[in-house]
């Protein structure tokens, strides 16, 4: 007869397995259109360019090395890829200010929908999503029309006397954020809607009663009970905006280089096609290393359930 | 209706799409984004019974990857000049002689034979053009001649100038200006490019394609661009000028290649003939807005299209032109360095 | 406590909420405005006119394109959300098991990649198979939408299985509620929000997708931000303020009328 722990030990063996069964579609789409050619990717990262565009069958190791160093084309010296690092560096800074800025303005949003009676929910849900089933392109073309010179902002400014002469908005790192927060909204919105929308209110309750202010309320019991859903949304927006280029080049104005622009230049224009992926694995590597490391932390200080 | 007449009728339906896209009368192209006349395209497939498709690109390098890489389904394909070599030497495309095809004749005689294709045996034209320099007048009166209004900015238009993001355009454009050879690999006379174009960005408002609708409602006061698209900016506004600069600009042409893998053909190459026919060549150009390189076409062009200078480039300018050139892979490398320290 | 204290207010919340509506619908109201301007350019205003909404309905390239983007948006966002809630079940509540780390960065791994390398990636591989197969179809294009919007799916759904706990399913088993029992009855109805918000992700990001599908597609296969991309360069036209305005009342219809009808069932 089995022990209670080897039965124990089936159970979860079998628990692990259903689990993986369970996974097994996502996984398998992901790998075949997704992670699985990236490999040709991580091989090409270690070849030649071909001479117009695509790449020789020939190892080098250049492109690694050209991530990180540069050889100067004029005096020939080698130094930190400073290009490189200038445009990670601006690509990380919009990426946390617009986390930041989506947060802000998410997470009220999302506890308002939260609140609404249960048969209205899914309608906000709607409505919030409904402005985002346009394109991007023309999404980011509305939100031109607005902050332009000749747009709504700067005539009803001056129409009102309150400025003589309009501002200049667009082409600035303000119309970027402005486009970014606009665009990247309901990524932060909908993950923490989820996991708010089954908020316990009785621990709300609990916590006024013990004359929690407002704000405590809000920061000791909310928001550690939907943490899962503000990291998701974190990530959600954190990510992608890291790749982002058609809002910043839309509203920017495409002077500065974004990290997908190097990247796309490398595969483009650039035909450079292993630097292209070598940056790109790299960028990849930061990113996960990050991600891991955030979400591992960010489990270990929330509160526990179940 | 019940299931079975709904599942028959839908698999009948399902059939006969099927049985139409695998029919002769296919043709599928692979071009520019609204570059293609719906008009010209709708009096071939009524001529020749021929159903055409129409995919877009959005440019050179996306169109020349794609089609080495192959399985796209794409019978003709429309690269630029620069590219057309490569294209040749890689055996992407086939040769179906266009120079001996019927409408060949009628294909002026400066384009019949260029160095891209000698005795186009491979492509056709489909449009060419040249690469200046746009300014409002209203803001700016000197002369606009010159790549100095992109580089060294006059004072009227210093924060309103855009240049388009065209690597290859701009790195000729700024190599003419400091009086170097296109494709140069002269470090003496990169380091003058690089130190001009880094000094130029802080007047440029922006690096952008959007100049039809920018330079219409005011957001830039001039740009460097096309000629196609400076001739409707100027309709839309008469202030807007397109000048040649005396340093040297560049001309492209755009021609129409049937690809290896294609599975038209004969549908591919009736193509290619069809428009080389002048009413035909006027056509696309009526929708396009560039010149098409037929001779006898002018009579079928638009009117605010048969004298305009945009198209028509005048005389005195003509030998300043130069048809623009794929730099070699180590030179390439070079520009781009010099395009990304320009952008980081 | 006093009578109207409400234990669900926090103040200033309201008020971003609104702003927040406000804000994100503003472009859109512009956006469908101009769609009946009579000007050709979108800058000025030219007086009303259904001129555009003409002229997008005869354009047969930019009329399909549209459909395919929805075609493709609906297979790919309902795929992508049966999967990740199918991945969710299997990475949360429980203890950590070998392969769970794994699991987390590999569903995770399509945001991670700049759109133009995955896009690269595979048109080298998807070429190989259009080649050997001979088969060019929409399928391409499906499987590379909905393996990237997996982890848009999956990180709504786990936000609110990870603050769902075990005991109600527990109680079902108890029962002897047969497992797909216990989940259709008391699993999925509390994890619907979720799946809802997932769902909404995944459609959007497929719409706005550009990168990838441009280098994916096959002859005549082009989706709407595809057009677009390639006009870019040659100036848009304002048919496609009116062939958005179009889509959207449509959309709109189409959730209103749901909505009423799931109402009308309660």
């Amino acid at each position: 007869m089995a022990t209670a722990e080897e039965v124990a030990k089936a159970v979860e063996r079998r628990d692990v397995r259903d689990r993986w069964l369970l996974s097994a579609p996502a996984l398998l789409v992901i790998f075949l259109a997704a992670t699985g050619p990236l490999l040709i990717v991580l091989v090409y990262s270690f070849l030649t360019p071909g001479s117009y565009g695509d790449v020789k069958w020939q190892f080098s190791p250049e492109a690694w090395i050209a991530v990180f160093l540069e050889r100067d084309i004029f005096d020939d010296t080698l130094s930190i890829a400073a290009a490189h690092v200038t445009i990670f560096l601006r690509s990380i800074k919009l990426s946390v200010v617009t986390t930041i800025a989506t947060l802000v303005l998410g997470f009220p949003t999302a506890y308002f929908m939260a609140t609404r009676s249960e048969k209205t929910r899914d309608l906000w849900l709607f409505l919030i999503t409904i402005p985002f089933w346009t394109n991007l392109l023309i999404r980011t073309f509305a939100v031109l029309q607005i902050i332009r010179n000749e747009g709504i902002i700067n005539t009803i400014l001056l129409k009102l006397g309150i400025i003589s002469a309009p501002i200049q908005i667009l082409y600035t790192d303000t119309a970027i954020l402005i486009g970014m927060a606009y665009v990247y909204l309901p990524l932060m919105v909908l993950p923490i809607y989820a996991s708010m929308e089954k908020l316990d209110f009785r621990l709300v309750e609990a916590g006024y009663d013990l004359y929690a202010s407002r704000f405590q309320v809000l920061r000791r019991i909310i928001f550690p009970l939907v943490k899962p859903g503000v990291i998701a949304g974190s990530i959600l927006v954190f990510i992608p905006a890291l790749g982002a280029y058609v809002t910043p080049s839309v509203l920017g104005g495409g002077k500065n280089m974004m990290l997908s622009n190097l990247i796309e230049l490398q595969f483009g224009q650039g035909r450079n096609w292993p630097l292209g992926s070598a940056l790109s694995i790299a960028v990849m590597i930061i990113v996960m290393v990050a991600l891991l490391a955030y979400v591992r932390n960010a489990g270990k200080s929330g509160v526990r359930h179940g | 209706m019940n299931w079975k007449t709904t599942a028959t009728a839908m698999g009948l339906a399902l059939l006969a799409s099927t049985g139409l896209a695998r029919a002769d009368g296919v043709l599928n192209i692979y071009n520019w984004g609204n570059y293609t006349s719906p008009d010209v395209i709708k009096k071939f497939e009524a001529k020749y019974n021929v159903k055409v498709t129409i995919t877009d690109y959005d440019s050179n390098d996306t169109a020349l990857a794609k089609v080495r890489q192959g399985g796209t389904g794409f019978d003709i394909a429309v690269p630029s000049q620069t590219y057309v070599p490569i294209w040749i030497k890689e055996g992407l495309i086939q040769e179906t002689d266009p120079g001996k095809m019927e409408n060949f004749k009628n294909v002026a005689p400066e384009w019949a034979n260029p160095d891209f294709d000698p005795g186009r045996k491979y492509s056709v034209p489909w449009a060419w053009g040249t690469i200046g320099v746009v300014v409002n007048t209203d803001a700016y009166k000197g002369p606009a001649n010159t790549w100095g209004i992109v580089f060294n900015t006059p004072d009227e238009l210093k924060g309103k100038v855009n240049v388009v993001p065209e690597m290859g355009d701009v790195m000729f454009a700024a190599i003419k200006y400091v009086g170097g050879q296109q494709c140069t690999d002269d470090k003496a006379v990169l380091k003058k490019v690089r130190d001009l174009l880094v000094a130029a960005k802080p007047n440029w408002i922006a690096m952008e394609y959007n100049t039809i609708e920018k330079m219409g409602a005011g957001d830039f006061k001039a740009t460097s661009d096309w000629n196609g698209s400076a001739l409707r900016q100027r309709l839309a506004n008469p202030a807007i000028h397109y000048n040649y600069p005396k340093e040297g600009f560049g001309l492209w042409s755009d021609n129409v290649v049937v690809l290896k893998e294609a599975k038209n053909v004969e549908n591919a190459k009736l193509f290619q003939n069809f428009i080389m026919d002048p009413e035909n060549a006027a056509g696309l150009s009526a929708f396009h807005r560039y010149a098409n390189a037929i001779t006898g076409s002018d009579k079928y062009m638009p009117a605010d299209m048969k004298d305009a200078p945009e198209v028509i480039i005048p005389a005195a300018d003509k030998p300043l032109g130069e048809l623009q050139q794929m730099c070699p892979p180590e030179t390439q490398e070079l520009y781009t360095k010099i395009w990304t320290e320009l952008q980081k | 406590m006093a009578k109207n204290f409400s234990i669900k207010h926090q103040p200033g919340f309201t008020a971003i909420a609104a702003t927040c509506f406000i804000v994100l619908y503003l472009p859109i109201i512009v956006l469908v405005i101009y769609a009946f301007n009579a000007a050709s350019s979108t800058s000025e205003w030219g007086g009303f006119s259904l001129k555009w909404f003409q002229s997008a309905w005869q354009n047969t390239q930019v009329v399909d394109a549209t459909l395919r983007s929805f075609q493709i948006g609906s297979i790919a966002a309902v795929l992508s959300t049966i999967f990740a809630t199918m991945a969710a079940l299997a990475t949360t509540r429980t203890a950590p098991y070998p392969g769970l780390t794994f699991k987390y960065a590999a569903i995770n791994q399509p945001l991670m990649v700049p759109e133009i390398v995955t896009g690269v990636a595979l048109l080298i591989f998807f070429s190989r198979i259009k080649i050997f197969t001979g088969y060019s179809g929409i399928g391409y294009l499906v499987a590379a939408h909905t393996a990237f919007c997996i982890p848009f799916a999956y990180l709504p759904i786990r936000a609110r299985l990870e603050n769902m706990d075990l005991t109600l399913e527990r109680a079902a088993a108890d029962l002897y509620a047969t497992p797909w029992k216990a989940f259709r009855r008391i699993t999925l109805p509390l994890l619907w929000p979720g799946i809802l918000a997932g769902l909404m992700l995944a459609f959007v990001i497929s719409l706005d997708d550009v990168v990838i599908t441009e280098f994916v597609k096959s002859g005549g296969q082009d989706t709407l931000p595809t057009y677009m991309l390639g006009q870019i360069r040659r100036g848009i036209t304002p048919e496609i303020n009116a062939i958005s305005t179009a889509f959207l009342l449509l959309s709109v219809a189409i959730v209103t009328l749901f909505f009423f009808v799931s109402r009308k069932r309660d």
